[in-house]
């Protein structure tokens, strides 16, 4: 994994921990679907979103939710739009 | 401009105009009850289907979250809930006893539902989004004694307080590998396989009680609004004047089955009518939503305002390529639909949405935009045939008198005797009297009624919250901070979001010693979670040096809110 997606872990686990405190990173399997896992609702999960909009300036549109379901597929998602 | 009417399809419709002749005899009759009196929802919803030509009929299409789709028949329905039912039997499990379902939508869940009613047992749903809390009080109020779930939500939200629920004797997982790895959990899997797939139906009758949905109020803990097997009246009834379903029909209900619309609608009804069920394993996801309305030819789509809210900020790009012919009739519920959402779907599919109105206590929808009405939108719509509703002044104290002038606003009141009107809240009988005057159940929503006699919702009249169409309990989410020892005080209030209605907002109070610094908010934002799951706990918290209060001590939420929002507070004479 390049430095630049563990970066990018860090920040999205960061935003997700600012609004579910409760949950343990280390226990987030990366391929399978997020919201699964952890106990994230929709609202959440649309403040998980927008907050990722906001502090990484990258906004995901609706037409692409289905791209973002696992962290991994958040992380990969990011790095193709965010500077190296 | 945006109309202030929209006429109705010139399309036949098979509703019933209100005024129309309807009965609940009728609808008895069209439904083939026998005199004898017996009736079992999922003999009606199930069995009868599976034994006539449509026994090979679709009931539910699955669509799982990885893209594998799960068709099961209504012949194949009643063996899996005959099994299921058989297996509760070998359980002990007997009439009356209250079976607790706690999962995702899968095909699990929807067998154990009916399955359970097939035996005579009481089906609780609970939301996937509950935390322990939420799950320890309401299987402890109804003394549950079989919940149904699934190894990761046992593990994560139930074995902690096990101890703590000794009614509960049998916990099946509908995922386990059958290794018996979870201590004291049986394998699902294992049961059917080993139970009968002879005919599990228990003799049950109209008012044998069946369903049991907790809701909130604005103090005390959730309320159980038990529900009787003769509920299936108005769930078929309702379903075909204010859903417009017919039975060769591909329907979508989007609620989540630990919701009562999810039961109503997304379980019962549609196989009462015999038509197809599509369920989606999967989390709201805008594209795929589109997607399963276009592939999956969906005629009658019942869904939220929430979901529509986010459809509709997803832009027409979302919609760009997608054509919709098969879909006739879209219905939302859950809160009032602004008058926008209701003239967005003309634009988006070409059909308005149809809002209507019910409650938990109300069982199905009790006033509705019909197919055979003019929409007027923003409006909830008339009383669908067998419901009478009214406007009455209720005012603490007095007698409640009927408002007939139109226009005034008053509380909603609806004339007893729909057959799924709730038949008690479990273990309250003080609070289940209070909501009636005479033959009349006061339903606490505020209403005015138009000279066409269409309904206009107006507000609650007490603080309760409606977050994603949810009723939640302030008392339940503040009770749960103040477990926490930092916490003097918490007061819990509804603030307004454009998407979910309203987010809960915690005021919190914290001992002299504390200090209340970010370190804080997060931990007490993780207890509340951990406590209560993130469909109850408070989206956001903050500090303050106190609370309001009445002269009688009672924080004063109202007042709460008024400072968030930044209002007028009104008159405070009664405060401390």
């Amino acid at each position: 994994m390049s430095r630049n997606h563990e970066q990018i872990r860090t920040q999205v686990l960061a935003i997700v921990k600012r609004l579910a405190p409760e949950i343990d990173p280390a226990r987030i399997i990366p391929d399978k679907p997020l919201r699964t896992q952890i106990d994230l609702d929709s609202m959440d999960w649309l403040n998980v979103l927008a907050n990722i909009h906001e502090h990484m300036g990258v906004n995901i549109p609706e037409c692409d939710y289905g791209k973002v379901v696992t962290l991994d597929g958040i992380v990969a998602y990011l790095a193709e739009r965010l500077p190296e | 401009m945006r109309p202030l009417l929209i006429r109705k399809s010139p399309v036949d419709s098979l509703s019933l105009a209100p005024g129309s002749e309807f009965s609940w005899p009728q609808v008895g009759h069209d439904l083939g009850l026998s005199a004898d009196g017996h009736l079992n929802i999922a003999a009606l919803a199930v069995d009868r289907h599976a034994h006539s030509a449509r026994a090979d009929r679709t009931a539910f299409r699955f669509l799982g979250a990885d893209g594998n789709t799960r068709n099961v028949s209504y012949r194949e329905l009643a063996e899996l809930t005959d099994r299921f039912g058989n297996a509760l039997k070998s359980l002990g499990v007997v009439k009356g006893d209250c079976v607790f379902v706690l999962c995702d939508r899968v095909c699990a869940l929807y067998v154990a539902v009916l399955g359970a009613l097939k035996v005579g047992a009481v089906v609780s749903p609970l939301f996937q989004s509950f935390g322990p809390e939420p799950i320890r009080n309401r299987i402890a109020q109804a003394a549950g004694k079989v919940l149904v779930t699934s190894s990761s939500l046992y593990q994560r939200r139930v074995a902690s307080l096990r101890a703590e629920l000794p009614s509960l004797e049998h916990v099946l997982l509908i995922d386990d590998s059958g290794a018996g790895g979870i201590a004291d959990t049986l394998d699902l899997a294992t049961l059917l396989r080993d139970a009968p797939n002879t005919p599990a139906l228990v003799a049950t009758a109209a008012e044998d009680p069946a369903l049991l949905h907790f809701t909130s109020g604005t103090t005390g803990l959730p309320k159980g609004a038990l529900h009787v097997h003769g509920a299936v009246l108005t769930h078929y009834a309702s379903a075909r004047s204010a859903l417009d379903l017919r039975p060769d029909d591909v329907f979508w209900c989007t609620a989540d089955p630990g919701w009562v619309t999810g039961t109503s609608y997304g379980i019962i009804a549609p196989l009462v009518l015999g038509a197809t069920s599509i369920v989606d394993e999967a989390d709201f996801d805008p594209l795929r939503w589109i997607h399963i309305l276009e592939s999956e030819r969906v005629n009658v789509w019942y869904t939220a305002p929430t979901a529509i809210r986010l459809l509709m900020k997803a832009g027409p790009e979302l919609f760009a390529g997608h054509r919709f012919p098969d879909l006739r009739f879209i219905a939302s519920v859950g809160e009032a639909l602004n008058p926008e959402a209701v003239c967005w779907g003309l634009e988006a599919f070409g059909r308005p949405i149809h809002d209507n109105w019910w409650q938990s206590e109300t069982g199905g929808i009790m006033i509705a935009n019909t197919a055979a009405l003019d929409i007027k939108p923003g409006s909830m719509g008339r009383p669908l045939p067998g419901v009478v509703a009214h406007v009455v002044r209720h005012v603490e104290g007095e007698p409640v008198t009927l408002i007939e002038t139109p226009d005034t606003v008053g509380e909603l009141a609806l004339e007893t005797g729909w057959p799924s009107m709730f038949r008690g809240y479990l273990g309250q009988p003080a609070r289940y009297r209070d909501c009636f005057a005479g033959k009349l159940y006061l339903t606490g929503d505020l209403v005015r009624r138009d000279a066409d006699g269409y309904y206009w919702f107006v507000g609650r009249s007490d603080d309760v919250i409606k977050s994603s169409g949810h009723l939640i309990g302030a008392f339940e989410v503040e009770s749960a901070l103040m477990e926490h020892p930092a916490v003097a005080e918490a007061g819990v209030i509804g603030k307004p979001d454009v998407l979910a209605g309203e987010v809960i907002k915690a005021f919190v109070v914290v001992k002299h010693d504390i200090a209340a610094d970010e370190d804080l908010r997060l931990e007490l934002l993780a207890h509340a979670r951990r406590r209560l799951g993130a469909a109850v706990a408070p989206k956001e918290i903050a500090f303050v040096p106190a609370l309001p209060h009445t002269r009688s001590g009672k924080i004063m939420r109202r007042l709460l809110k008024a400072k968030e929002l930044g209002l007028p507070e009104g008159d405070c004479s009664t405060l401390a």
